[in-house]
């Protein structure tokens, strides 16, 4: 099992302005998964999201990855765990707009101290993997955004994680980029390895899905096949 | 963390305009206050440039005339044989310090420091340049200080004539000082008994007595024995401390170089401080970004004092830089222009470029330690 979420609750605010963003949710995502979370606006999606990758800390239920429990470590470990084991690609992007591409997909490594060159070398890799290798030394912003977002995502892979965590990765593309784009992370990201968790509004990428859980005011409503499961 | 502090460097220099108006900044605050302070300290040097040109050990003074060099107030001649007794003393000689009134050869006149050497040892003497030391004992015998008023002397040579108080004088020698004097008057030396002779005084004659101890364990003893025949004895560092003292404290000039060094301070604190700070907040997304990817804390907090130590070291080096070239072209212009870099002018600027540098950092650090990575990872 790639990741066991049991029971997750996260609220906000306290005594009467208490609102809970997710109440008990519980769920689990397979390695080789794609795993869509779908919902309307305000229904827990990032809140999940960001409990199962460390990035926010649940006020009361677990996290299991790969059979280790998440919040049960130091603070120091989360930030590593998040460095290792999760790539991330935020909705905005996020790239740092004056440092090159392959600088920018490069961070990562060197955030794991990895030596420049070597950084460098593997993001080449990935923007070539994710088919921007000739814009290597441009800077993000003379890029268009599917391309960025394809940054982005050579950015997430580049030091090869195992969960993929893509919030509205589809929101600031055209229709047919962001299918482009999902397609393309379907076919050449995703692996038996991997497990790739998406939100997003955008039925048209549906068909790329295994799995679809929807989400309504912080509870998990359902799952439905992925159209991917049936083909 | 050398790939953290190269991002940080990337990140910190791709932003040119930020980058340069930090520089800016720092630079020409470490530049006025490079300036400032040795333009002090060349005035604290040349108010001390007898003392120091003399070389004198310990020098015994009226204790009410203690300020500059040429405030003296003259002591009779019992003192100095009084000095000459006390247990420790090697030997004592006086030296006559006093102005006059030069006609130089082509009419005009110049007022000048004259110097006047013990006869018999010439205890303070000059290095010569030129001459032999010998001649100043010869009729109307001067010798002239080659510093940067000389030329008001109008460059004289061996066996140039002036006229000194209506007496004759002729120079037999050219000699070299450490240190140029502060007020704009040429130097001559002369013997005790010539100077005393040409230029009218008072009944007493002595302004100094040059004393010099057995040993340096002597001289606390040789200042009480001098203090109880009335008079003050101090060591050539306090005089040349007193002097300094004299004019940061009673004259102004102290005061008003510390305030231009606070304002130089504050400026560029303000703007450096300002600027950083507006770094860090336009960067804030990406640090939560980073904190998101799994950066620590501490890990942000080096990249952030990285960028503030480094614009600080530069801006020091650069300032400095600009302070030196700005020194040497006016001291080559103007050879009176006072200006002194002391290791302590440099050390102060750099404590105080540390300072912006801390506290400009200290702000971004605190905000960026406050990201929380959910609100980034929310948009
Ligand atoms: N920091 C916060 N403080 C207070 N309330 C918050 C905070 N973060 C989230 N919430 C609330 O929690 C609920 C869930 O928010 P969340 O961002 O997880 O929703 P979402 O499903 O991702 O919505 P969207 O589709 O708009 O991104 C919302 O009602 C939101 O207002
Ligand atoms: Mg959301």
């Amino acid at each position: 099992m790639a990741i066991m979420a049991n029971k997750l609750t996260k609220w906000f605010g306290e005594g009467d302005a208490r609102t809970y963003a997710v109440r008990e949710a519980s769920f689990e995502a397979n390695w080789g998964e794609m795993l869509y979370i779908v919902g309307p606006s305000g229904s827990g999606k990032t809140t999940l999201l960001s409990m199962i990758s460390g990035i926010l800390r649940p006020n009361s239920g677990s996290v299991s990855i790969d059979g280790r429990n998440l919040w049960s470590l130091s603070d120091d470990d989360i930030a590593d765990f998040r460095l290792n084991t999760i790539g991330f690609v935020f909705q905005d992007f996020h790239l740092f707009p004056r440092l090159t591409t392959a600088e920018n997909v490069a961070v990562p490594l060197i955030l794991q101290k990895r030596s420049w060159q070597e950084a460098l070398r593997a993001a080449s890799r990935c923007l070539e993997i994710v088919g921007l290798a000739d814009k290597a030394a441009l800077p993000p912003t003379r890029l268009s955004g599917g391309e960025q977002q394809r940054v982005a995502i050579a950015r997430a892979i580049v030091h090869q994680p195992e969960i993929l965590i893509f919030d509205e990765p589809t929101a600031s593309l055209d229709g047919e980029t962001g299918r482009k784009i999902v397609s393309f992370v379907k076919s050449e990201i995703l692996t038996a390895e991997r497990c790739i968790i998406i939100v997003t509004h955008d039925s048209r990428i549906f068909e790329f899905s295994n799995r679809i859980m929807e989400m309504e005011d912080g509870r998990i409503a359902g799952f439905e096949q992925g159209v991917a499961c049936e083909a | 963390m050398k790939q953290i502090f190269t991002l940080a460097y990337k990140l910190l220099v791709s932003d040119r305009g930020k980058y340069t108006a930090l520089l800016v900044g720092t630079t020409f605050s470490v530049f006025l206050i490079v300036q400032m302070t040795s333009a002090f300290a060349g005035i604290l040097t040349k108010a001390s440039a007898t003392v120091i040109n003399v070389g004198a050990k310990i020098w015994v003074m009226d204790s009410a005339a203690t300020n500059t060099v040429f405030g003296s107030i003259p002591m009779p001649d019992y003192v100095l044989d009084a000095v000459r007794s006390i247990n420790g003393v090697k030997y004592a000689e006086p030296l006559y310090v006093g102005s006059a009134l030069l006609k130089l050869h082509d009419g005009t006149y110049q007022s000048a420091t004259v110097i006047g050497l013990d006869d018999t040892t010439l205890l303070g003497r000059p290095e010569l340049l030129e001459g032999n030391i010998d001649d100043i004992f010869a009729e109307n015998g001067f010798i002239a200080v080659k510093d940067e008023e000389f030329p008001k002397l109008e460059n004289p040579k061996i066996g140039t004539e002036f006229e000194l108080n209506d007496n004759r004088g002729v120079i037999v020698g050219i000699a070299k000082v450490p240190t140029g004097a502060l007020y704009g008057t040429p130097t001559l030396y002369t013997t005790y008994y010539r100077a005393i002779q040409y230029i009218p005084s008072m009944r007493f004659t002595i302004s100094y007595i040059l004393v010099a101890p057995k040993a340096d364990s002597d001289i606390p003893y040789i200042k009480r024995e001098v203090a109880r025949l009335g008079y003050l004895a101090m060591t050539s560092q306090e005089f040349q401390s007193g002097i300094s003292d004299y004019l940061k404290y009673k004259t102004g000039i102290g005061t008003n170089t510390l305030l231009m060094t606070v304002i130089s301070f504050l400026v560029g604190l303000s703007i450096t401080g300002q600027t950083f700070y507006t770094f860090i907040i336009e960067n804030l997304e990406h640090f939560g970004a980073l904190k998101a990817m799994g950066a620590k804390g501490r890990e942000l907090v080096y990249l952030i004092i990285f960028q503030a130590g480094f614009t600080a070291l530069v801006g020091y080096g650069l300032g400095i830089g600009l302070a030196t070239v700005l020194i040497s072209a006016a001291k080559l212009r103007l050879p009176e222009y006072a200006s002194r870099v002391t290791f302590t002018n440099l050390g102060l600027a750099f404590l105080l470029v540390l300072i912006i540098a801390s506290a400009s950092g200290y702000a971004g650090v605190r905000r960026v330690l406050k990201i929380e990575p959910f609100d980034i990872f929310r948009g």
